[in-house]
């Protein structure tokens, strides 16, 4: 019997141990409802602590919005949002400003601020929401820079960049802090293949070296598949599906089956 | 009539959702100032971008806003025979309603637009939100300076429109029509009352406020995509308007 440890297999780098515990991220019966349409309908959900989690689902199943739920930025109608046993949803403003200091947040868009530089947008949670001096900020983002393979653009702006940059440097941005968790909604929707997978893999390899826990919203099925422990499938505002990948792959659920080898005929019916 | 009774109630519900929601917006703004991090940089930057770049605008309306009230003021005073008055006349006009409401009314088309535009760009794009996930307050971050530089920037433009415009009046009612220079600074020294100034600045203060109150609410919760963001724009400078326009009768029968 072999002592070594296992390689992943996407991005080549040394498994994590399976972490024990609670789960970091718990949503007990959340409710929301949003012009009139219940987007989120009894959802019951645990994010499990330091893995990669896909959520997957149709287009406007409320991924995005259960994903907002996570960090506070929608608070549930009814039901709990549970990070490591508190309920996010009651806290006051400030209380929440200091959860959210664990987390790191990559929107959909890369949602940089234009006014600033690459430099300027990977400082900015830094130079705001910590005490460092400048020399150890720029010390951090350089090093983050050069984790995600821009060390040269530092001074350019984010209307220079391509889809591809601004969500490495929006990721950047998010790890810039060192949370325990980050959130990305869709990182790479919109991208072509093999830059898709070069962020899926910056991805994968982050997650390795610092073990952070990640909950990513894709749109890439299958392919998301290989890069994730666990997969949670969202249908109507409700979990239909939350298991480590291989349990969501081989699922007998109807719905998922379809949304999995894009079949036009099934339990859902768009046309 | 059930119809016609249920739209308007519908209506009204609206509008004092919407007065409810401006106010809780003004009072987050105000109580955010009271807290450190103080940011006078930012302030700083806003009372630049305010007050700094709308300078030539006002200066320019200032001018001829003054001239054509020597012109017309001399031209009506001389039918009683009073031209000796037109300083007065032009100095009253300017500093007790013109220049505060005219300066606030350009510093609405030139920087209020511009508020409501950028902060409707920074929410469709997720920016607000992105503060927000890093645990930075949108309203402290981003309107609070924006309401200071206002109502730092709106008074001090009000004072230099009433100086240019009296220069304005000054140049057509001396230089052009032959008032004399000593008759016309010297009544207006007699009749401007200290009052009347402290008026014109309460009144430019209080249409600083407005302004970024008004078009910093129409951004923050402007609708979706560029649509959205035009809409609010118009919306934001047709009501702050109004606002001042309105406010302006209002603060006048109060403090007259």
């Amino acid at each position: 019997m072999s002592d070594q440890t296992p390689i992943c297999e996407p991005c080549g780098l040394e498994t994590l141990p399976a972490p024990d515990g609670e789960p970091v991220i718990r949503l007990v019966n959340v409710e929301k409802t949003l012009e009139g349409k219940k987007v989120l309908d009894g959802v019951n959900l645990d994010i499990p602590r330091q893995r990669i989690t896909a959520i997957i689902g149709l287009s406007g199943a409320g991924k995005s919005v259960m994903l907002k739920h996570m960090i506070g930025l929608i608070r549930p109608d009814r039901g709990q949002v549970l990070v490591d046993g508190v309920d996010i949803a009651r806290l006051s403003r400030g209380e929440l400003y200091k959860v959210r200091r664990r987390f790191g947040m990559l929107f959909q868009g890369g949602a940089l601020f234009d006014s600033l530089t690459v430099y300027e947008n990977v400082a900015f949670p830094l130079r705001e929401k910590t005490a460092l001096g400048e020399g150890e900020i720029r010390e951090r983002v350089l090093s983050r820079l050069a984790q995600v393979g821009l060390e040269g653009a530092q001074g350019k702006f984010p209307d220079e960049l391509s889809g591809g940059m601004v969500r490495r440097v929006a990721f950047a941005r998010a790890m810039v802090t060192d949370p325990e968790i980050i959130l990305f909604d869709e990182p790479t929707t919109g991208l072509d293949p093999i830059i898709r997978n070069s962020i899926l893999n910056l991805i994968c390899h982050t997650y390795h070296q610092h073990g952070f826990t990640m909950v990513m919203i894709s749109h890439d099925i299958p392919e998301i598949f290989l890069w994730s422990h666990y997969v949670v499938v969202l249908h109507d505002g409700k979990v239909v599906e939350a298991a480590p990948t291989a349990e969501v792959v081989h699922s007998v659920n109807p719905f998922v089956q379809q949304l999995i080898r894009g079949d036009i005929t099934g339990p859902v019916h768009l046309m | 009539m059930v119809l016609l009774v249920e739209t308007i109630g519908k209506r009204a519900l609206q509008g004092i959702n919407r007065m409810g929601k401006m106010t809780i917006f003004l009072y987050a703004t105000i109580a955010s100032l009271l807290f450190p991090p103080y940011r006078v940089r930012r302030i700083l930057k806003q009372v630049h971008f305010i007050g700094v770049k709308s300078l030539f605008v006002i200066v320019l309306t200032a001018a001829f806003t003054g001239m054509v009230l020597g012109l017309q003021g001399y031209y009506t005073l001389r039918k009683f025979g009073s031209e000796g008055l037109l300083g007065s006349a032009v100095a009253l006009s300017l500093i007790r309603e013109l220049g505060p409401v005219l300066s606030a009314l350009m510093v609405t088309g030139r920087a209020g637009s511009a508020l409501t535009a950028e902060i409707g760009i920074m929410r469709i794009g997720e920016q607000i939100n992105s503060l927000e996930s890093m645990g930075i307050d949108p309203v402290k971050f981003l309107i609070s300076p924006r309401l200071l530089g206002a109502i730092v920037s709106v008074p001090l433009l009000t004072a230099i429109f009433d100086v240019v415009g009296i220069l304005g009046g000054y140049v057509v009612g001396v230089k052009l029509l032959g008032v004399n220079a000593g008759v016309f600074f010297g009544q207006m020294e007699a009749s401007v009352e200290w009052n009347d100034v402290a008026n014109g600045f309460i009144k430019s203060l209080i249409f600083g406020l407005i302004i970024a109150w008004v078009c910093t609410f129409k951004g923050y919760f402007t609708g979706r995509g560029a649509e959205g963001v035009s809409q609010s724009t118009t919306s934001a400078v047709v009501l702050s308007s109004v606002l001042i326009l309105v406010g302006d009768y209002f603060l006048t029968s109060v403090l007259l």
